[in-house]
């Protein structure tokens, strides 16, 4: 399976890019409405600069004159020597101040002051006109008061506002990220939970998922259950149906062998007596490939999951001494133990190395002559090493490495009954540890040794 | 010894009475679990042989039911199911131990020695011959005050003739005792084994005589 896209990271640049668009557009807003309000600060001042100047006009006989109020400059003082220059205009000439600062555009009218940017004298200005009309409301003049200060001021005032606005958007921005980054992980804990409960499991384990789910993983969840379901109800139906099959076919065997038995002994010929015997290997052989082809699919099966459980090897020798026991002791066998008194511990699967250790065993018992001897032994080395080293007829000149292969019998075997898959379940058994399968003819003497090499 | 035997197939049942009663044990046969029971309940047996699948119930109850009630007679059951992992459960169940159909009467009898053994009971299926005691699951001869272990072979040996004293047992009859079906054995094993048992046997007052050209038998001396 190839992953396509992440829903974590896909929800995270999501958040985060939300994130950013609102950080941006409260910095833009901020910075907006801050200089505004600042200008119009700016324009208050001018207007009550520029009223207080109109205040102080008098008219006499149509002759316009003007007290400058020093006040109404002095207001406009600031800390960052904003230049200030003022005009006044009565009919169109100048009565005072700087005949060059030009009259805004459309002019203002009564009562209706007109406020400007402007550019002069290189640099950036707010002009305030007010038009204010002397004398008479017959012969009335109408006078223009023109008050013009820089910006630098405001100007000030705005790269504050835009270092404040810019600190407080890139902090929002951030800590939205880590929200966003942290929401992301918490909305995908169900899933965790959910992958985490089904990993756990055993590889046999079939169960339905009952974790917490959340409504919108219900469906899959249900789908994953629904699959369980059915294959659990499949691999039933396959168990009952080898575990049928098994005893049908056995059950007869088991009869037919039984009354060969009884027939053999009745028999005095030894040309009848010969028959019965090769009936008797023939069924013996038949349900020793039934037997190890199912552990050997057995062992298949279970080395595809493996379980790693703590085993003793010691212990799992001893079992399997103690299980061929009794085969070893008919043909007179003394089967040595050469173990250590502590346990040996490891991880791995003790049902199939129980199985290795009893095919392994199980050769030595039937390669071996009567009354000889097997030495069974666990070492600790650089590896783990389970060793049956018998005095049998020993392997001859066969390959060696070919006598693992399925089905695979020596030409050392003459009457004895076998399949030919001892070996191919013992070195699979090993490789499933990340172990391996040593066998060998033993140097001196006759006798073959075999072992189980696991890691340590 | 004395058997009894839990088997629903006719047939099978039928045969390994027929063969066990050629080694000279004793065996009762139950069909059902119910007829076991009742079995069990007045008379005593060295073993018990189930086969894990019955008609009224499967055997693994009858197992645990046995362990619960604590009773001793061993059980040995008899599988269809082969596979490494089917066994073990078994075992945990209770199950002395287990043999899978179609299985070897020496090796099953093996099996009923080796429980025995363990368990340490059954000391009543002592063979007796003048002065000398046979035990069977102990592997051992008692004369004289003296104790003498014997290999397996020479113990199977020994047990077809105690049990028939007198009887002249040809040499291929004996053979067929003790060697399996896969071994290549020839009549001469016979007279090396009953060498071995002449040994042994010394200073007791059985004694095995050769009957020329028939074969062996049993007699005081
Ligand atoms: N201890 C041994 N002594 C001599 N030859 C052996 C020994 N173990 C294995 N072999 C040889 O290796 C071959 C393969 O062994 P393997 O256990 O795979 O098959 P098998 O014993 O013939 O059949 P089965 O599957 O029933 O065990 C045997 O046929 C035999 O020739
Ligand atoms: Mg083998």
């Amino acid at each position: 399976m190839k992953p396509r896209g992440s829903i974590r990271r896909r929800l995270f640049f999501q958040l985060s890019g939300v994130a950013a668009i609102l950080s941006l557009a409260f910095f833009l807003i901020v910075r907006v409405v801050a200089e505004r309000a600042a200008e119009g600060t700016q324009d208050d001042i001018l207007a009550a600069s520029a009223t207080a100047i109109t205040d102080s006009l008098r008219s006499e006989d149509g002759q316009v004159t003007l007290e400058l109020p020093y006040s109404a400059l002095s207001m406009l003082q600031t800390v960052h020597q904003d230049r200030v220059f003022y005009r006044v205009v009565a009919a169109g000439e100048t009565l005072t101040g700087y005949d060059d600062l030009p009259v805004p555009d459309p002019a203002p009218t009564r009562g209706q002051p007109v406020f400007e940017t402007i550019y002069y004298r290189g640099d950036s200005f707010r002009v305030v006109a007010i038009l204010r009309p002397l004398g008479p409301a017959s012969a009335a003049t109408d006078v223009v008061v023109l008050v013009a200060q820089t910006r630098l001021g405001l100007e000030a005032i705005s790269r504050q506002i835009t270092g404040v606005a810019t600190g407080v958007g890139v902090g929002f921005f951030l800590l939205a990220t880590a929200l966003s980054l942290w929401a992301a992980g918490s909305a995908l804990t169900p899933f965790d939970r959910i992958t985490g409960s089904v990993l756990r499991r055993g590889p046999k384990d079939l169960r339905p998922v009952t974790a917490d789910t959340p409504a919108e993983l219900v469906p899959l969840v249900e789908a994953l259950n629904n699959f369980m379901a059915r294959l659990r109800a499949s691999l039933l139906r396959t168990e009952d149906f080898i575990t049928e099959a098994a005893h049908r076919v056995r059950t007869p065997l088991a009869t037919v062998r039984a009354q060969a038995e009884v027939t053999h002994r009745k028999l005095n010929k030894p040309e009848h007596k010969q028959a019965i015997r090769e009936m008797i290997r023939a069924i013996d052989e038949c349900s020793r490939s039934a037997g190890q082809m199912l552990d050997h699919a057995m062992v298949t099966f279970r080395t595809d999951s493996l379980a790693r459980d703590d085993v003793d090897l010691v212990a799992l020798m001893a079992e399997a001494v103690e299980r061929l026991g009794p085969t070893a002791e008919l043909k007179d066998i003394f089967i040595r133990q050469d173990l250590p008194s502590e346990p040996v511990p490891f991880r791995g699967d003790g049902i199939l190395l129980q199985a290795a250790l009893q095919n392994v065993l199980d050769n030595a018992i039937k390669y071996s002559p009567e009354d000889s001897e097997i030495t069974v032994a666990v070492e600790v080395g650089e590896a783990l090493r389970l060793s049956v080293t018998d005095q049998g007829r020993g392997f001859g000149d066969a390959d060696l490495s070919r006598l693992i292969g399925r089905f695979e019998r020596g030409g050392n075997v003459g009457q004895v009954v076998g399949s030919g898959l001892g070996l191919t379940i013992a070195n699979d058994v090993a490789n499933a540890h990340d172990g391996r399968l040593s066998i060998a003819n033993n140097k001196e003497g006759q006798g073959v040794c075999v072992s189980l090499l696991l890691p340590r | 010894m004395r058997f009894l035997l839990i088997e629903d197939n006719t047939k099978l049942a039928g045969s390994v009475v027929e063969r066990l009663q050629l080694d000279g044990h004793a065996v009762d046969h139950a069909e059902t679990l119910d007829a076991a029971e009742t079995c069990l309940a007045v008379a005593d047996y060295d073993l018990i042989l189930l086969d894990i699948m019955l008609p009224d119930g499967d055997g693994r109850d009858f197992l645990q039911q046995q362990r619960r009630a604590a009773t001793s007679t061993p059980v040995i059951v008899i599988t269809a199911r082969s596979a490494v992992s089917d066994r073990v459960s078994l075992l945990d169940l209770g199950a002395d131990d287990y043999i899978t159909k179609p299985f070897d009467f020496s090796e099953l009898e093996a099996r009923c020695r080796a429980v025995l053994r363990r368990l340490g009971g059954a000391a009543a299926n002592l063979l007796e011959h003048s002065d000398t005691i046979l035990d069977p699951t102990a592997g051992e001869l008692r004369f004289d005050g003296r104790t003498v272990s014997l290999r397996n072979r020479e113990l199977r040996l020994l047990e077809v003739l105690f049990k028939s004293p007198g009887q002249v047992f040809s040499k291929g009859h004996l053979m067929d005792r003790l060697f399996s079906f896969a071994d290549e054995a020839s009549e001469n094993a016979i007279e090396v084994y009953v060498g071995r048992l002449r040994k042994r046997l010394d200073g007791s007052s059985a004694r095995i005589e050769t009957v020329r050209g028939l074969g062996y038998r049993l007699v005081a001396r």
